[in-house]
């Protein structure tokens, strides 16, 4: 008997020599209040009364978005921890945040920002006329971001009082006050910066709480917010990679909001009346991009005939369910630049045949070369069999995202054809206008109209912004597949979610139960 | 015996070396430029220059490899790239959640295996045996990322017994740790328990047929005696074997399985790592996964020496 034991105790010892070690450690050591330490790998507080749980695709690389790009850091901490002077609300409107208001100098040169009284950041410290002088200085001086160059038009920056800043360009900007409610528009603590990575100070409606890495990140309502306090006491943004497990945690009572729907055939799953489903529309524009440089899309007739190849409405009820919108060009219907384009370029097979042969670019070999994300997989198969019904010879190629795909068709540009949703807002400019983009645009007449748009009036804005629009249309530029939707999931009882995802922020200010 | 642990050791040491270096060099052929993929997509030349000076890029591969190892024997790793995060507590807290997952779907498909698959080779031309080894059968063709899937489906979507994923840490709440615990553990156990059990019946088989089994029922010994007394420890020697493979597998296996159940191990970890291009981080994490494979292989032949007597005195 002794020796089979000991066989056994053996194998288990070996077992325990794997465990014994570390098995505890995993509870020791989150300390919310040090916030030095955001990688302790306790899980957050659990669910009571007023906490909500919200899951979200991506976890951020950082906290820190003055050095680290990527979408999933504002929206977690931009007007929910830090706040900006002025904020794009539901509507798209701009309104006042920690201005309380501005005036604009005739010669479009000077803004005047009148600050919010009594505010206080998170560590306590008062809210002054500094903080965004030493905020909006840093973009220029320390930021590391792409992003910061929003910000070369700016000439001063002064503390005129406590309460008063007086911005100054070096030539009129209409894109300068929107590019404020943005993340290079956050106000920061001036004595805490060095802390942007670990501890986010701020002055928003949530005080952050603590983040398990490769889990979620957990917000406390700030008790000492300025405004309207937030309903519940925390807020936590729980991360999964994988859309199908995203669902599984909403059906099972995991969580209490999907934030985004990456699965939106599995919508079915929640039509049973027990949920809540969102649908509104964001700022990300599906773009079939075409390297305007190389053959064959440097031949205006090819990126017509493409054009004119694909069926849009079947297009999306194929590949993302029939939710999302046709837009026809870069330009989300909450932009106030919005035009149908969607007429432009009809479904039409036999034209496109046509412009291909006039060409003689039939049978021609295309690379699609498509990032690894959800809408572009999906996509691609029937891209592919629409443009090789009028001619062309598709190749598919997955590249891995963000990493490789980034490399070879964002940076080198070796690519014919691409799938990617461009999710900034108001970024027909940046995609389309400059020549050294990976689509290779960026004609001089488009430039004129972006030029005359930024500098002019109001109006001269709406109206320039509408021909650009639509010359990068009628250009075939590229081709516009459809606007992603904010598809969000709930329980019913919850209220204030925002029905449109059109700022980088994933606003918690409002939400409640109810 | 001694000389044949030493041995043993030192094939150990120069494998983790040659594997550091493999793995080192495979990192430096990855496509993507961890400094772009930091920055985002429209970032400078300059910007990207600076940052790849940053994260010491710029630094000859010798000099970045002799700074990564040194850092692995020191156990002071330095901090993440982006997240400024350091990079050994993560670590030792991600190996924990994984180390549990392993180690309780190890245990959990060893108590199913070893009596199903005793029983099975005792009744193997019975109907009963015969369809306990059907059913392993199919249990071995079924991925466990799969197994997961359909226990989702079942016992937390249909049921709502189990939540669908997640993870709470012992100590924090215990009764918490194992609902979320059981689901992932079972479909890594249940696959492993499929192919062990058909290890377990083979073994048991070859045992059943041998001689000193034959005496021991002479002697009057029940055929469940015979094989308890006499038989299993024989057996044990290839199923050890095909246990330290198996472990490993289920290492491997468990990457997969923490996916599907969002739990924050070291899979999780690996594969956002490689994502945000923190190549420290990957290469550190593979070596911990190699590291592991490595030294339970080094474990299985010690543990041949204690079970199997013969290797003891006979072979130097």
């Amino acid at each position: 008997m002794t020796s089979r034991t000991r066989a056994f105790a053996a194998a288990l010892s070996l077992t325990f020599l794997l465990t014994a070690c570390n098995a505890g450690s995993t509870s020791d050591d989150p300390d919310p209040t040090d916030g030095g330490d955001s990688t302790a790998d306790g899980t957050a507080a659990p669910a009571g009364e007023d906490t909500v749980r919200i899951g979200l695709v991506a976890e951020p690389a950082s906290l820190d978005f003055t050095t680290t790009d990527g979408a999933a850091i504002p929206q977690a901490l931009l007007y929910n921890v830090y706040e900006t002077l002025v904020k794009i609300d539901q509507n798209g409107e701009m309104v006042p945040a920690l201005a309380s208001e501005y005036t604009v100098s005739d010669d479009g040169l000077t803004y005047t920002f009148t600050l919010q009284e009594g505010v206080t950041f998170s560590n306590g410290e008062t809210f002054t006329a500094e903080d965004v002088v030493s905020s909006f200085e840093a973009v220029t001086n320390d930021w590391t971001v792409s992003l910061k160059s929003q910000f070369d038009i700016i000439d001063t920056v002064e503390a005129s009082s406590d309460t008063e800043v007086v911005v100054t360009l070096t030539a009129p900007s209409n894109t300068f006050l929107y590019s404020l409610t943005t993340r290079v528009g956050a106000i920061f603590d001036s004595n805490s910066v060095d802390e942007l990575a670990t501890r986010p100070i701020g002055t928003g409606p949530y005080t952050f709480g603590e983040w398990n890495r490769g889990t979620s990140i957990s917000l406390q309502r700030n008790s000492d917010y300025w405004g309207e306090e937030p309903y519940f006491d925390q807020v936590v943004l729980s991360y999964f990679t994988d859309a199908t497990a995203l669902n599984n945690a909403m059906l099972t009572d995991g969580i209490d909001v999907v934030g985004t729907v990456q699965a939106p055939e599995a919508l079915s799953e929640f039509e049973d009346g027990d949920f809540q489903i969102i649908e509104g529309t964001t700022n990300g524009e599906v773009v079939l991009s075409f390297n305007n440089e190389t053959e064959p899309f440097n031949d205006l007739k090819v990126r017509q005939a493409a054009r004119h190849a694909i069926d849009h409405q079947a297009l999306l009820d194929t590949c993302w369910d029939g939710r999302g919108t046709l837009i026809g060009s870069m330009v989300p219907p909450t932009d106030p630049w919005y035009e149908d384009r969607t007429g432009d370029y009809p479904y039409d097979v036999e034209a496109a045949k046509a412009l291909m042969a006039e060409a003689e670019a039939e049978g021609v070999q295309v690379r699609l070369r498509i990032p690894t994300l959800p809408y572009a997989t999906a996509c691609a198969p029937v891209v592919e069999t629409m443009l090789e019904e009028v001619g062309f010879d598709v190749t598919i190629d997955d590249l891995e995202f963000p990493a490789a795909w980034v490399e070879d068709v964002f940076t080198n540009a070796d690519y014919e054809m691409s799938i990617v949703a461009h999710v900034e807002p108001r970024d027909l400019g940046n995609v389309f206008g400059n020549p050294d983009y990976y689509i290779r645009y960026g004609t001089p007449e488009l430039r004129a109209l972006l030029e005359e748009a930024d500098t002019g009036s109001e109006e001269v804005q709406v109206e320039k912004m509408k021909e650009a629009a639509a010359l990068i249309s009628q250009d075939a530029a590229s081709d516009f597949l459809f606007l992603l939707p904010n598809l969000i999931v709930a329980d019913p009882d919850i209220t204030g979610l925002p029905q449109n995802a059109i700022t980088e922020s994933f606003d918690l200010a409002n939400l409640a139960r109810g | 015996m001694l000389l044949r642990l030493a041995q043993r050791f030192l094939v150990l040491l120069a494998s983790l070396v040659v594997a550091s270096v493999l793995v080192f060099a495979f990192m430096q052929v990855l496509p993507g430029d961890p400094a772009r993929v930091a920055l985002g997509m429209n970032s400078s030349a300059e910007s990207v220059e600076a940052m790849r000076e940053q994260f010491g890029l710029n630094r000859p591969l010798l000099v970045q490899y002799a700074d990564w190892a040194s850092g692995m024997v020191t156990l002071d790793l330095g901090v993440e790239w982006v997240s400024k995060a350091p990079i050994a507590p993560q670590l030792v807290d991600r190996v924990a959640v994984t180390a549990w997952l392993v180690v309780t779907s190890m245990v959990l498909a060893l108590l199913i295996a070893l009596p199903v698959g005793t029983w099975m080779a005792v009744r193997h031309r019975h109907a009963d045996g015969v369809v306990l080894s059907g059913i392993s059968q199919i249990g071995v063709a079924i991925p466990a990322f799969l197994a997961g899937i359909i226990l989702i489906t079942y016992f937390s979507k249909r049921f709502g017994w189990f939540p669908s994923g997640g993870w709470t840490p012992p100590a924090e709440d215990p009764v918490d740790f194992l609902s979320k615990l059981v689901l992932p553990a079972l479909s890594l156990a249940l696959v492993q328990a499929s192919v062990l059990s058909r290890y377990v019946r083979s073994a048991v088989l070859d045992v059943l047929r041998e001689d000193y089994l034959r005496t021991a029922r002479a002697k009057g010994l029940r055929p469940m005696q015979a094989l308890t007394r006499h038989g299993l420890r024989n057996a044990s020697v290839p199923i050890v074997t095909v246990l330290g493979l198996q472990l490993a597998t289920l290492l491997i296996g468990a990457v997969v399985v923490e996916r599907v159940f969002v739990i924050p191990g070291l899979g999780t970890f690996l594969l956002d790592s490689v994502s945000a291009r923190e190549l420290v981080t990957v290469q550190t994490v593979v070596m911990v996964l190699v590291a592991a494979v490595l030294i339970i292989n080094f474990l299985v032949d010690v543990l041949y020496l204690l079970i199997d007597p013969r290797l003891r005195t006979g072979a130097r």
